[in-house]
């Protein structure tokens, strides 16, 4: 029934991305969410988002990660409005609240709109990477990649990328329960906090739940299996493009934080140059993304 | 023979429970046995489980006492990953317990958790799929699986290891009729086959009573009966009357004995007494259909019609396909058929949750839909918050308002989604449920039904999704069957219950859909009617009673005790 949650799911299909191997994706998602935090230039941020968002289309998944962008939303739209009210660091006023007691002089600064927006937008682009990592990459093959370092983290680590679709359809589920109330669907910030409430909770039994049936599958008496000898699989042109492109983001991230391409303040005055850098930088990062997307050799039928 | 798994003395408080949810439980199952464990809800039965896999008290916390062996293993001194090797478990949702993408990875992460290497992994996979038949689907991703087939992988994983002991709560209250009767029969033939030992706690006992070495019937977490199927039944009829099976309460209301174990048993039965229906039908005398409470007005306008209804997804296949209903207030319709056929979507689109891609919706008045989840409506610390206080009294929740939703029983926890769902202010037109009896015991079922029939009565139109035909049949005066988005088969509750193999009732299929008759009540009644036509062709010829008999023969009025013609 739940065919929209389902789509959240990692689920095989013809992409570069989902032909590279589990590790070589896994490493690219971390040089990507790298990136997102090391940056702060808003431009930066967003050329990072596009190409994020156009990998979610270049792997087949672009729908499910724009709907995910819906979701972004409820999460960022607190952070902005409560940085708004709570900092006091911006010169720029643009409304006051008065006199908060305690709190001294209400005044609202177009620094916090924008640090918090930046913040926003560096969180957002964190629940897309997540995002495209759960949905393009095998938590199976990355299981078997890493156990032999360390089984029980690489289960760990494998289970919560598979806890996001779960999450996703608990909530998607108590959603439509709530629309079928005589009076529809409970809305105010108190319902909003109960209905957070029930998702967490609901989480909760759901991670028990899974957490028994781990137990008995042997999962706290985790073993290394034997050691057996390496295969030589040769790294395929997917995981060549994808490691390349993993290792250039990250060069480029760090390039544009120490180089100063992508240098942004908020405070005490907003300061965002843009220039032929910050320009070269956007265009830099969202090739070094999409490139590998290109090659669709030994992928289309 | 040494027991493969013994409870001694068995006390087991959860974390802040002043009553044991297990008292002084004593018990010893042996190798290859199969043990069905009865009991209403809240009785023990998935605790005694947990326990027998060491889940009970390692991973749940709580107060022990007593000596639990598993293959010799005290569960205090080893922990459910050692006792894993011994004791595969399944429970009632697939959902949870599959933790990986795909099937082969699914059956793999077992063996590879105990440190097998790849060769033994590989073999050991491919053996369960095998023996599963499952084995065309180890490359699918979990996600992509019906509920059966979900329940099939989970008790594949659960068996990679070939662990000679098979632990199972309610694996079938998810499943169809179909996949349900497959998977008991699966268990059947682990056990025969491989002598794997089996408990398996159920609330449908027809399902698997006749498959049983042995029932262990738990009464507030004490062990109230233990012994054959027959004395299980026997006793059942005595003391437990909601554990009846449909057969065996047939059998009781008509006064025949011995208790039948399952549907072969029981028209040997019957044959043996000359009491079972032959040939056509529409021969056998009729039986009046499901008691209406009070008199119904005349159906004017339809309170619901779907007119040529397609559900198309955008990159999958119609789940509905021109889907024709018409719904007139009172009516009451069960709606049956598999897993994915398409009956959550129907009721989807009757409440105005999707849109059709074709066709056409009418409404004559709100349409309230009952999910299968009673608990996703919840979102309060109290049952206070979540409805109003005229809904809680109507609800009989009257008394509970400062409880916790989620601490409520099965059955009151549906009677407050229904009470969320119906509001109090005008009744709805149309009340909807999907699978309301998950996992509930046949006591919570009855007043379910009791209560839909009254909703009718009252005028609402009742359309309820069910895998249960028992259910259907005590709740509906219509059935629809719906396959691959489809209603293939429409008409009375009495006729599409009564003539199929697997959507029909256990009362239907011992007489063979003679009469009509779905409920045992209405069984007993046609076989009281057949015994005093018997009796009255006989009166001029000596009777002749079937050996074992137990027919108190003195007239036709009195041929079935108990029952008032």
């Amino acid at each position: 029934m739940f065919a929209r949650s389902r789509s959240y799911f990692y689920r095989r299909l013809s992409s570069p991305l989902h032909a590279a191997r589990a590790g070589v994706g896994a490493t690219w998602a971390l040089a990507l969410t790298a990136a997102a935090l090391m940056l702060f230039h808003p431009l930066v941020l967003l050329a990072l988002t596009l190409a994020v968002l156009g990998a979610g289309y270049g792997a087949g998944v672009g729908r499910r990660l724009a709907r995910t962008l819906r979701t972004a939303a409820i999460v960022v739209v607190p952070i902005v409005a409560i940085n708004i009210l709570v900092s006091r660091d911006g010169l720029t006023v643009f409304a006051r609240l008065g006199d908060l007691g305690p709190f001294g002089q209400g005044k609202l600064t177009v620094e916090a709109a924008v640090y918090g927006a930046v913040i926003g937008l560096k969180v957002t682009l964190l629940i897309l990477v997540t995002t495209l990592a759960s949905l393009a990459v095998d938590p199976d093959e990355l299981l078997r990649a890493f156990r032999r370092m360390s089984f029980r983290s690489a289960l760990t680590a494998s289970l919560s990328t598979r806890m996001i679709p779960l999450l996703a359809a608990d909530s998607e589920r108590l959603a439509e329960a709530q629309r079928t109330r005589p009076t529809g669907a409970l809305t105010g910030p108190r319902a909003r906090v109960a209905l957070l409430g029930a998702v967490v909770g609901g989480s909760l039994d759901r991670a028990m739940d899974v957490a028994a049936t781990l137990e008995l599958r042997g999962f706290a008496a985790a073993r290394r299996p034997p050691r057996r000898p390496l295969r030589a699989r040769p790294p395929s042109r997917h995981d060549v493009a994808f490691a390349c492109s993993a290792v250039a983001v990250l060069a480029l991230s760090i390039l544009g934080r120490l180089g100063g391409g992508a240098s942004f303040d908020a405070y005490p005055l907003v300061h965002m140059p843009v220039t032929v850098a910050t320009g070269a930088l956007c265009i830099a990062l969202i090739a070094a993304i999409l490139l590998p997307f290109t090659d669709r050799r030994g992928i289309d039928p | 023979m040494n027991p493969i798994l013994s409870f001694d003395r068995v006390t087991y408080h959860y974390p802040d429970a002043d009553t044991p949810a297990l008292d002084d439980v004593s018990l010893e199952v042996e190798p290859g046995e199969l043990c069905l464990l009865a009991g209403l809800s809240g009785q023990g039965k998935s605790t005694l489980l947990r326990a027998a896999c060491g889940l009970v008290p390692h991973f749940h916390g709580g107060r022990f006492a007593g000596t639990v062996r598993l293959a010799g293993m005290d569960t205090r001194g080893h922990g459910p990953a050692q006792l894993g090797t011994i004791a595969g478990a399944l429970f009632q949702d697939p959902e949870t317990q599959l933790v990986t993408s795909s099937v082969r990875a699914e059956l793999a992460l077992s063996l590879e958790s105990r440190g097998h290497g790849a060769g033994a992994v590989a073999r050991g996979v491919e053996e369960v799929a095998l023996a599963l038949g499952i084995d065309g689907l180890l490359d699918r991703s979990v996600h992509e699986l019906s509920g059966g087939e979900q329940q099939r992988v989970a008790l594949g994983a659960a068996l990679a290891g070939r662990p000679p002991v098979i632990l199972l709560d309610e694996p079938t209250s998810q499943l169809d009729p179909v996949a349900g009767d497959e998977l008991i029969g699966l268990l059947r033939r682990l056990n025969q086959e491989w002598e794997t030992t089996i408990l398996l706690a159920e609330h449908r006992l027809e399902r698997c009573l006749s498959a049983a070495d042995r029932v262990i019937a738990l009464r507030r977490g004490r062990i109230a009966h233990d012994g054959d199927p027959a004395s299980f039944l026997a006793w059942a009829a005595r003391e437990s009357p909601a554990l009846q099976t449909p057969g065996a309460k047939l059998f009781t209301l008509a006064g025949l004995r011995p208790l039948p174990v399952g549907v072969r048993q029981a028209r040997g039965s019957l044959r043996d007494h000359g009491l079972l229906p032959e040939g056509d039908r529409a021969e056998s005398p009729a039986v009046a259909s499901q008691p209406r409470m009070g008199r119904r007005s005349p159906k004017p306008v339809a309170a619901l019609r779907l007119r040529g209804v397609w559900h198309e997804l955008r990159d999958g296949p119609a789940i509905l396909r021109g889907l024709d209903l018409t719904l007139h207030p009172g009516d009451t319709v069960a709606l049956m058929g598999r897993n994915g056929a398409g009956k959550s979507t129907l009721l989807r689109h009757a409440a105005g949750l999707l849109t059709p891609t074709r066709g056409k919706i009418e409404r004559a008045g709100r349409v309230a839909l009952l999910l299968q989840n009673p608990g996703d409506y919840f979102v309060h610390e109290h049952v206070a918050e979540e409805a109003s206080a005229d809904a809680l009294q109507a609800a009989g929740l009257a008394d509970m308002t400062e409880r916790n939703p989620r601490d409520l029983s099965g059955g009151e926890r549906q009677r407050l989604a229904l009470a969320i769902v119906t509001g109090d202010g005008d009744p709805p037109a149309v009340l909807a449920l999907d699978e309301p009896t998950r996992g509930m015991d046949r006591e919570s079922k009855a007043e379910l039904a009791l209560e839909l029939r009254r909703r009718a009565e009252q005028g609402q139109a009742v359309i309820v999704a069910t895998h249960d035909p028992e259910f259907a049949a005590s709740c509906a005066e219509r059935a629809i069957l719906l396959a691959d988005g489809r209603a293939i088969a429409d008409g009375p509750a009495s006729e599409l219950l009564a003539g199929g193999w697997y959507f029909a009732t256990e009362t239907a299929r011992i007489l063979g859909g003679a009469g009509g008759a779905l409920l045992p009540e209405q069984g007993a009644e046609l076989l009281a009617s057949l015994a005093a036509a018997t009796v009255a062709s006989r009166q001029d010829a000596p009777l002749a009673i079937p050996r074992n008999a137990d027919l108190r023969e003195v007239d036709a009025g009195t041929i079935v005790p108990g029952l008032t013609r």
